[in-house]
């Protein structure tokens, strides 16, 4: 691992003077920075928090927040909580899959979108729930989902 | 209030016997004290409490149905341990966990001693009610010592806690999340990579094939059909203390001539104790520590005969390399001893194997080091554990028990009783105290040593020699090592020998032993070794004539010359972070 990684990463090791029982607001910060966690990352935290690599390993794969690949540069985080899912997330997830080509990752090969499913983002009246970057897009068809990604794709290329 | 009603009155009911509370921390403990073997897969006296698995249930008055390990007793509770409920619960959880797996007995390494096939027996279960599961991961064969197969791991959490709590590696823990939890090595890399000590403890409290030591059975066969090789193998203390058990003796039935009978009729050519190279290792090991001792350098002085020891100190104490002793475990002194003595009687080094009869899993690992060997040949080849010969004795079909003894092959076969006490902790102290005691001509009598045959995980004796006193520590568990490393550290204690052995009590509790669950039962295995060091004519591994011989034929004195290249190393700084 670089010396001005190790540096960043301690930084923020400091800020939380080195315990343990804050591995999660650690790992919170240092996803912030590298937008995943990398595997030389979280050993290095075990180092310094002193204690094994095997818990941080633990803690970070437990915690769906939390992503040891790479994420893509827009998240699109489909809700298939009951209510969307009755209102037929699951074909604006494989919508998703089919136009980004994501079989066995959830990252799509060119790095710009990650897909993620959530359970419930508390807004059941605008079912099915879909939110980008961010902004949400309320009673989603699969029509409207494949233009979404066709507009920031756009937008990416220029 | 007289005092003896008040004791009767500190009882609980369990199936309608009264059973007296002891200070138990648990429900479970007082219900095995009333000889009711309730089952569990992830409770252990000597690990932190789980309530994970949901087998040690009972249906408490007033309570409902509870795990007994998670329950502290209190006067006057009623306990039913086997409701028709309770046990319909039990038969669910053991149905569902035997769904989720690859459960293949036949063919599974803990074959007739796994806790998931005896729990189903004790259960009655005839038949799966739920359909199996199709996930099947591969296995991790990356380690030289343990072979980790996670499709028949049932999640129970006792080998994270063993590798945490009482050895202080902390190689493997819980990953990922609700059905795709696994347990896996740091980081999800290979065994190899990670940590791991290889003491194999986690391999012993595994309940089912999850974690197993490595076997190298089929190689050992290899060697021994091959008629242009010579075989010679060696049998560590603790192995004879042990394998009885596998043939219903008691823990502790020293078996010795069996054992050298039945290697004898699977083929070997030369059947070598390794207690003769542990006189070998003392009369070395002792000298060394007077030496060190004298010029107070490199002090205190660690043991070095547990190579899961080694690994942890070179891993996480590297700093230390300096002050483990720089002798040969006895497994790898007899190694290169035996090779060197058949080369120098005219043989080629090709022509012949060592195999060696271990109650480990980290002597398979130290034996693959990279020093260890000379003109690419490693000098010990193959490592079996315990339960690997028994299972060799087993496929020949040999009727253990009612073999006739015969005696180890010489030279290398005669021992003291100093060499036997290798095999439990506290043994090697003392064994180096027989040496150092004569040598510093010490009045014998006035030295006891029954502090060091306790079942305590740190055991200390000190030494009057002249005006100054030597601080001996022995310790088991590498939890306790650790803890003592940090207490010198900080100048809490203070020690100038120090014992260790990665497995608690030492080699009789090794993983490659038949399983024990009890404390007890690996003492009787320790007691086994004290008997056998009185039955012998020797005691001190000074008065080894064959080991004098050694250093006779070798042409050198104790750690000189070919002796100091055949029997010494050196180690490697291995810390991750630097």
């Amino acid at each position: 691992m670089k010396t001005e990684s190790q540096e960043k990463i301690s930084k923020i090791l400091e800020n939380y003077s080195y315990k343990p029982e804050k591995l999660i607001p650690i790992l919170q910060k240092v996803q912030d920075e590298y937008n995943y966690l990398p595997k030389d990352v979280m050993d290095f935290i075990a180092y310094k928090l002193n204690i094994p690599s095997a818990r941080v390993f633990g803690v970070a794969t437990f915690f769906a927040h939390f992503a040891i690949t790479p994420k893509g540069k827009y998240i699109i985080k489909v809700c298939d909580g009951t209510a969307c899912h009755v209102k037929k997330s699951e074909a604006i997830i494989n919508k998703i899959k089919e136009k980004l080509n994501l079989t066995n990752s959830n990252t799509s090969e060119d790095g710009l979108f990650t897909l993620e499913c959530v359970s419930c983002l508390g807004a059941c009246g605008l079912a099915p729930v879909v939110v980008i970057g961010g902004d949400v897009h309320a009673q989603v068809t699969t029509q409207q989902i494949s233009d979404l990604i066709d507009g920031i794709k756009n937008e990416a290329k220029k | 209030m007289s005092k003896d009603i008040k004791e009767t009155e500190n009882f609980i009911t369990i199936e309608n016997i009264k059973v007296p509370i002891e200070g138990e921390k648990n429900l479970l403990v007082l219900i095995r004290k009333a000889n009711i073997e309730i089952p569990t897969f992830c409770y252990h006296s000597n690990l932190s409490t789980y309530g994970a698995c949901r087998l040690c249930l009972v249906d408490i008055e007033g309570m409902g149905i509870q795990a007994s390990c998670s329950i502290k007793p209190k006067v006057g509770m009623k306990v039913k341990v086997h409701t028709a409920q309770i046990r319909e619960m039990r038969r669910v959880n053991v149905e569902l966990l035997l769904a989720s797996g690859y459960h293949e007995c036949t063919t599974c390494s803990k074959n007739t001693f796994c806790k998931l096939q005896s729990l189903a027996r004790q259960l009655g279960i005839k038949e799966i009610r739920f359909k199996k599961t199709e996930k099947k991961s591969p296995r991790d064969l990356s380690s030289d010592a343990i072979v980790r197969d996670p499709s028949k791991c049932i999640l129970c959490g006792d080998c994270i806690r063993m590798c945490e709590e009482v050895q202080a590696v902390g190689a493997i823990d819980f990953a990922f999340r609700g059905s795709d939890t696994e347990v896996v090595p740091s980081l999800n890399k290979n065994l190899k990579d990670v940590e791991c000590v290889y003491c194999g403890q986690c391999t012993r409290v595994c309940p089912t094939g999850a974690l197993s030591p490595k076997s190298e059975v089929s190689k050992i066969w290899a060697d021994l059909h091959d008629k242009k090789r010579k075989v010679a193998v060696q049998i560590a203390p603790a192995v004879r203390v042990a394998i009885g058990e596998k043939y219903d003796l008691a823990p502790g039935k020293s078996t010795t001539g069996l054992i050298v009978t039945a290697l004898k009729m699977l083929g070997f050519d030369y059947v070598y104790d390794s207690s003769f190279s542990a006189d070998l290792t003392i009369v070395e090991e002792a000298n060394e520590f007077l030496d060190r001792f004298t010029k107070n350098k490199n002090m205190p002085q660690y043991t070095s005969c547990c190579p899961a020891w080694i690994r942890f100190v070179e891993q996480f104490y590297p700093e230390l390399n300096k002050n483990l002793s720089t002798c040969k475990s006895p497994q790898q002194m007899l190694g290169a001893l035996v090779k060197e003595d058949f080369v120098r009687k005219g043989g080629k080094r090709k022509d012949i194997s060592m195999i060696s009869v271990m109650p480990c899993s980290a002597k398979k690992h130290e034996a693959k080091r990279e020093e260890f060997s000379k003109e690419q040949y490693a000098d010990v080849d193959h490592v079996i554990t315990t339960v690997g010969v028994s299972r060799m004795i087993d496929e020949m079909g040999i009727d253990f028990r009612n073999l006739k003894p015969s005696s180890f092959d010489l030279p290398f076969g005669f021992k003291t009783g100093a060499g036997v006490l290798f095999g439990a902790s506290g043994g090697v102290t003392e064994a180096v105290i027989r040496y150092v005691a004569e040598k510093l001509a010490l009045k014998e009598d006035d030295i006891d040593c029954t502090a060091l045959r306790t079942i305590d995980g740190v055991k200390e004796i000190n030494l009057k020699v002249g005006k100054k006193e030597v601080k001996i520590a022995a310790v088991s568990g590498l939890k306790n090592a650790k803890d003592l490393i940090e207490d010198l550290k900080s100048g809490k204690r203070h020690y100038d020998f120090i014992e260790v052995m990665a497995c608690p009590g030492g080699c009789v509790g090794g993983a490659g032993q038949p399983v024990y669950s009890k404390v007890k039962h690996r003492q009787k295995r320790a007691e086994g070794l004290y008997k056998a060091d009185v039955t012998l004519e020797l005691h001190k591994s000074q008065e080894n004539h064959y080991v004098k011989k050694v250093y006779e034929e070798l042409g050198c004195k104790v750690g000189k010359g070919l002796a100091h290249e055949l029997f010494h190393t050196h180690y490697t700084d291995r810390k991750k972070h630097k």
